[in-house]
């Protein structure tokens, strides 16, 4: 049985839709200071296709540095809304309830900011078209499907499709809470999005099946995007750090590991700012840092059998670069803070249940796993490129510039944006959920005896 | 079926012959409109060389030698760079060259990842020449603008005008009797003072380079000759034989010193 009251319908929606019938002080202040670095990051961007990549720190052997980095790390955080949302739907884990849209959100925002980064990356990104889209316009040339860099962008609009039908289904009823609640444009537009709803037993019927279907479809997408990004450099021969056959299972669960930490991060800072401790409960933010503690566990296991995979052979190459990550400074550094930060701090939360039911203590570990997943992916991708071969001639070294930095932080400044636009418009909690959880956890007293008042068909 | 391929341009290094004078990289520069490598771009890592001079140092003080190594793109067989480009800027053609082609180029640098022998460049910069070196620019090699991935061509200008010429003036395509005559040659190749490189067909029997790769092709490890690819465990099939260093004086082991 779970903990917390069952709220009236009514309470639920004034509750829950207080994120959009009310502005808090705070949201356009955040809204102002993310829209601000937004638009720095963009101006930069701008002197960057106007004077070159030169203003980057990218040098010869170092071609894919922060940005790459970026991309994946951003890529990795959109894998958490499909592992809570559909994998929790399909095992129905009732815990799921309050977590599941804010995940598949994040998912949708941190997909779009990851397909900016190859792109502002390449070297002429007007062209971007000829390589993201299967057409030849008019030049006789069809993208080049050997490549990685094609199977990307495919795999990566199949997963932001059904990411967006995916929270669009699960919309279609909260859309109608809303047409019935907001009155002149905004009814207009939220009836259109409705699509008719009008909550008979056939469309919730139809929509339970498109939720259910679509979890089960999405479900090959989650694991195939993360396997073809990390192919980029799995694919890699010349590059000896990269050229690893384990990449696939590791970037996934790598994904999955810093993704259900941004997602519960995500979820406290809508608990603390919007006031919905009714609902974003402690037994959900402890029940999500046991997953979390089961995905770092799982990816630690990888870290190690990467690192295993890359040093049983002792070839000369893999030995320089795992000397040079480990080693030489500033790698090592970077490796301890991204080791710790990654798997010895979060796995902390295993010993205490007061910590996992401690919102503070759970948000610095969620930040820091973070931070240390953007650290393991700039860690593998760049001393391998640094010492690529063993000609030691073409060694270099790569110091990100404030540019690249800018850039980066304006991704992150992106998504945040998004999402606090996104809150403005949609409800982050799907209140239907949250309803259909407590007409579950309703009981019935039938003579002598207490049963649950709904039984699900399984 | 076997596909009869009429040329397969390849280039031998003899080592042994080598300076390390660089006249090849200054000729490369000229003929096939380089960036001036300024000291900005070799101080940001940027600085292009289409062919480079390696040179390793061996031994220690006083006992100590230096080893030249010169590395041009080895138009591999099976060149690593040319799967991974997805708008086909990089491919092979039908005479064994790996082919760049800078108007496809989107700049996604994956080639430049994959070279096994780095020999892939990036224009970081718009490249730009003084006043006064505009008009030395050679007019059969396109001048790349930034944001685009060039690379040495085995100066497929110079290949090109030598099939042209032979065509108009000959009537016959370009093949072995007519190519001998020709005596064509990739800049670096022209400018090499030792004779250090050798230029020519693979598939051709009188070439002089024809032996070593026939050599190489036939007793593939244990050959008594001199001739060897770099990296060549990678598989990439490279098309430059590189000929080894003979040592007149045998180095003192390292070890020795202590």
């Amino acid at each position: 049985m779970q903990e917390g009251r069952v709220l009236p319908p009514e309470q639920i929606n004034k509750d829950l839709l207080n994120s959009i019938m009310s502005t808090p002080k705070w949201y356009w202040p955040a809204v102002g200071i993310c829209s601000l670095i937004v638009l720095i990051a963009a101006t930069i961007v701008g002197y960057m296709i106007n004077k070159g990549l030169g203003i980057t720190g990218l040098n010869r052997p170092v071609m894919w540095g922060f940005f790459i980095t970026n991309f994946v790390f951003w890529i990795g955080i959109s894998h958490a809304g499909v592992m809570l949302s559909a994998i929790l739907r399909l095992a129905k884990a009732e815990w799921r309830r309050p977590a599941s849209r804010a995940a598949e959100v994040l998912t949708i925002f941190s997909l779009m900011t990851a397909m900016t980064m190859p792109i502002i990356h390449t070297g002429r990104p007007w062209r971007s078209l000829y390589w993201f889209f299967p057409y030849d316009f008019a030049r006789g040339i069809f993208p080049n499907i050997r490549s990685p860099l094609v199977w990307d962008p495919s795999a990566i609009l199949t997963y932001l499709t059904s990411s967006v039908l995916f929270v669009f289904i699960a919309l279609i009823p909260d859309f109608a809470i809303l047409r019935d609640n907001t009155t002149g444009l905004r009814k207009k537009i939220y009836t259109a999005l409705s699509m008719g709803w009008q909550g008979n037993a056939r469309q919730w019927k139809l929509q339970i099946v498109a939720g259910i279907l679509l979890s089960a479809l999405i479900l090959p997408v989650f694991v195939s995007v993360h396997s073809i990004v990390s192919w980029d450099f799995g694919m890699a021969v010349s590059v000896k750090a990269w050229h690893s056959t384990v990449f696939a299972p590791y970037f996934v669960v790598g994904a999955v590991h810093s993704g259900v930490s941004a997602v519960i991060f995500v979820l406290i800072l809508l608990r603390q700012a919007y006031g919905w401790q009714d609902y974003i409960r402690r037994e959900h933010v402890e029940a999500l840092c046991r997953l979390l503690i089961v995905v770092s566990t799982g990816w630690f296991y990888y870290f190690c059998m990467e690192i295993i995979f890359g040093i049983y052979g002792r070839e000369a190459d893999e030995v320089a670069i795992r000397t040079l990550q480990f080693t030489l400074y500033p790698w090592n550094w970077i490796m301890i803070i991204f080791i710790v930060t990654t798997y010895f701090l979060p796995i902390l939360l295993w010993s205490r249940k007061v910590w996992r039911r401690n919102l503070l203590i759970v948000s610095i570990a969620c930040i820091s796993v973070n931070i240390g997943m953007w650290l393991e992916r700039y860690i593998l991708f760049v001393p391998g490129q640094i010492n690529k071969q063993l000609f030691t001639f073409t060694w270099a070294n790569y110091t990100p510039t404030i540019f690249e930095g800018i850039i980066v932080l304006g991704t992150f400044a992106l998504v945040t944006l998004l999402l606090l636009l996104f809150s403005k418009v949609m409800p982050l909690i799907p209140l239907y959920d949250i309803k259909e959880g407590d007409i579950l956890k309703t009981e019935v007293q039938i003579g002598r005896r207490t049963v649950p008042a709904t039984f699900r068909e399984d | 079926m076997v596909i009869k391929i009429e040329h397969k341009w390849g280039m031998v290094v003899d080592l042994d012959k080598c300076t390390g004078c660089n006249g090849c990289v200054v000729a490369c520069q000229a003929e096939n409109n380089l960036p001036i490598n300024t000291k900005d771009l070799f101080m940001q890592k940027r600085a292009f060389e289409w062919i480079r001079i390696e040179r390793y140092w061996e031994g220690e003080f006083p006992n100590v030698k230096a080893r030249y190594l010169p590395v041009m793109c080895q138009h591999c067989g099976n060149a690593p760079c040319e799967p991974v480009c997805p708008v086909y800027a990089t491919y092979h053609n039908d005479q064994g060259l790996n082919v760049q082609v800078y108007n496809r180029c989107v700049g996604t640098r994956y080639c430049i990842n994959n070279c096994t022998y780095q020999v892939r460049f990036f224009n970081f910069w718009e490249p730009t020449w003084p006043e006064r070196l505009q008009n030395q620019l050679n007019p059969d090699v396109t001048v790349r603008t930034r944001g685009i991935t060039e690379k040495c061509t085995f100066c497929v200008q110079r290949i090109r005008r030598a099939e042209i010429t032979v065509e108009r003036r000959e009537r016959t395509k370009l093949n072995d009797k007519t190519m001998a005559a020709r005596n064509f040659m990739p800049a670096c190749v022209q400018a090499c003072p030792t004779n250090a490189l050798m230029f020519g067909d693979q598939n051709n029997q009188e070439d002089k380079i024809h032996g070593y790769f026939e050599e190489l092709h036939n007793h593939e490890g244990h050959s008594d000759s001199r001739g060897y690819r770099i990296l060549e465990e990678i598989g990439t099939d490279p098309s430059v034989i590189y000929l080894k260093k003979v040592d007149q004086f045998k180095m003192e082991h390292s070890e020795s010193h202590g």
